[in-house]
């Protein structure tokens, strides 16, 4: 393809780097059912994988919209790791415990 | 060569930082793997040509969300070891669920290719030309995706304010200002009239005592007085 840049590194290397991050994310928040606070770091994980397909795809295409989007995820993320650990904080000043099957106890 | 050389090197390192964030017995050594993965993300963004990106990341997730992080592991008194419980038993339904959806992904990408006009497609191509990344974020941030930043701004207010408001507490035993009590407070607290102009003794009120002045220190080294 004309215009678009070839990459130092191949896209799928990039590909294959964040499909295996993405998978060891979901794969522990099955490992670690009971403690939130790894559930969080494994959704940021799979955030990050996120993160590189779009920086991938950016560098591939020359396109620097990826990149900003990108930004934007990382924003997001930030505001959900605070608000979600500090549930964790209120719910264990509260319980005593952060077990996730407790917190079915918050529903109505 | 060196850069292949590099990506692999932080490819590798990512993915085994994220294998021991996944499985460490302690959730500090977690933490810890996790911000060793963000490093080494980074660094993919740069040899990815994403400079902006690479330094947003070690100063916003390195240096606050995994600090954050570190603070609620270490705050909470909590026991690991029967958070633990059941690792075993959710290991194979988690493996075989990771298996699938790698599986899937291979599948997209095995199947999937570039658009024919995707050169012509692109939005925001990169300017090039000595226009380095962030200046180039920079100019389409603020024109093409100024109110999504203006609402990304919004989001985090709205987070600051929640987490604050979540975690805040009212202690029992400690003394706090009420500050509505105070402006409608009525009676305590005289307001009169006094004549200006008027000196304070005039109007009878006394001053408290002034403390004596201090006796000028009485040197004994007489002789060794001047300059040392």
């Amino acid at each position: 393809m004309e215009g678009i840049t070839d990459m130092v590194i191949g896209l799928a290397h990039y590909l294959t780097v964040s499909a295996i991050l993405l998978v060891l994310g979901i794969f522990g928040i099955f490992l670690n059912r009971k403690n939130v606070i790894v559930i969080l770091m494994s959704v940021e994980l799979i955030l990050l994988a996120v993160n590189l397909n779009f920086v991938a795809f950016s560098a591939r295409l020359d396109d620097l919209n990826g990149q900003i989007f990108a930004m934007f995820v990382l924003t997001v993320a930030a505001a959900e790791a605070a608000i979600g650990l500090a549930i964790v904080v209120i719910y264990f000043r509260n319980r005593g415990s952060i077990e996730v099957e407790d917190i079915s106890t918050l529903k109505g | 060569m060196i850069a292949a050389l590099a990506f692999y090197l932080f490819a590798a390192i990512l993915i085994a930082s994220a294998v021991m964030v996944v499985t460490a017995r302690n959730p500090v050594h977690s933490v810890l793997f996790l911000i060793l993965a963000f490093f080494n993300a980074a660094a993919l963004f740069l040899i990815a040509g994403a400079e902006f990106l690479a330094m947003i990341l070690v100063i916003v997730y390195v240096g606050a969300v995994a600090v954050l992080f570190l603070f609620v592991v270490m705050m909470l008194d909590i026991d690991f070891a029967r958070l633990r419980e059941g690792f075993q038993r959710y290991a194979p339904i988690g493996a075989i669920i990771g298996g699938i959806l790698f599986l899937e992904l291979i599948f997209v990408v095995g199947s999937w290719g570039f658009s024919s006009q995707a050169s012509e497609l692109r939005l925001a191509p990169n300017p090039g030309g000595g226009v380095t990344n962030a200046e180039a974020i920079g100019r389409i941030l603020y024109t093409d995706y100024v109110f999504l930043f203006q609402a990304s701004g919004l989001i985090l207010l709205v987070a600051m304010i929640g987490a604050i408001v979540l975690t805040h507490r009212q202690r029992e035993g400690t003394k706090r200002q009420n500050i509505a009590s105070q402006v409608y407070r009525t009676g305590s607290v005289a307001l009169e009239r006094v004549p200006s102009g008027a000196g304070i003794s005039a109007l009878g009120i006394r001053r408290p005592p002034q403390p004596e002045p201090e006796a000028p220190k009485v040197t004994h080294e007489s002789g060794h007085g001047g300059h040392h």
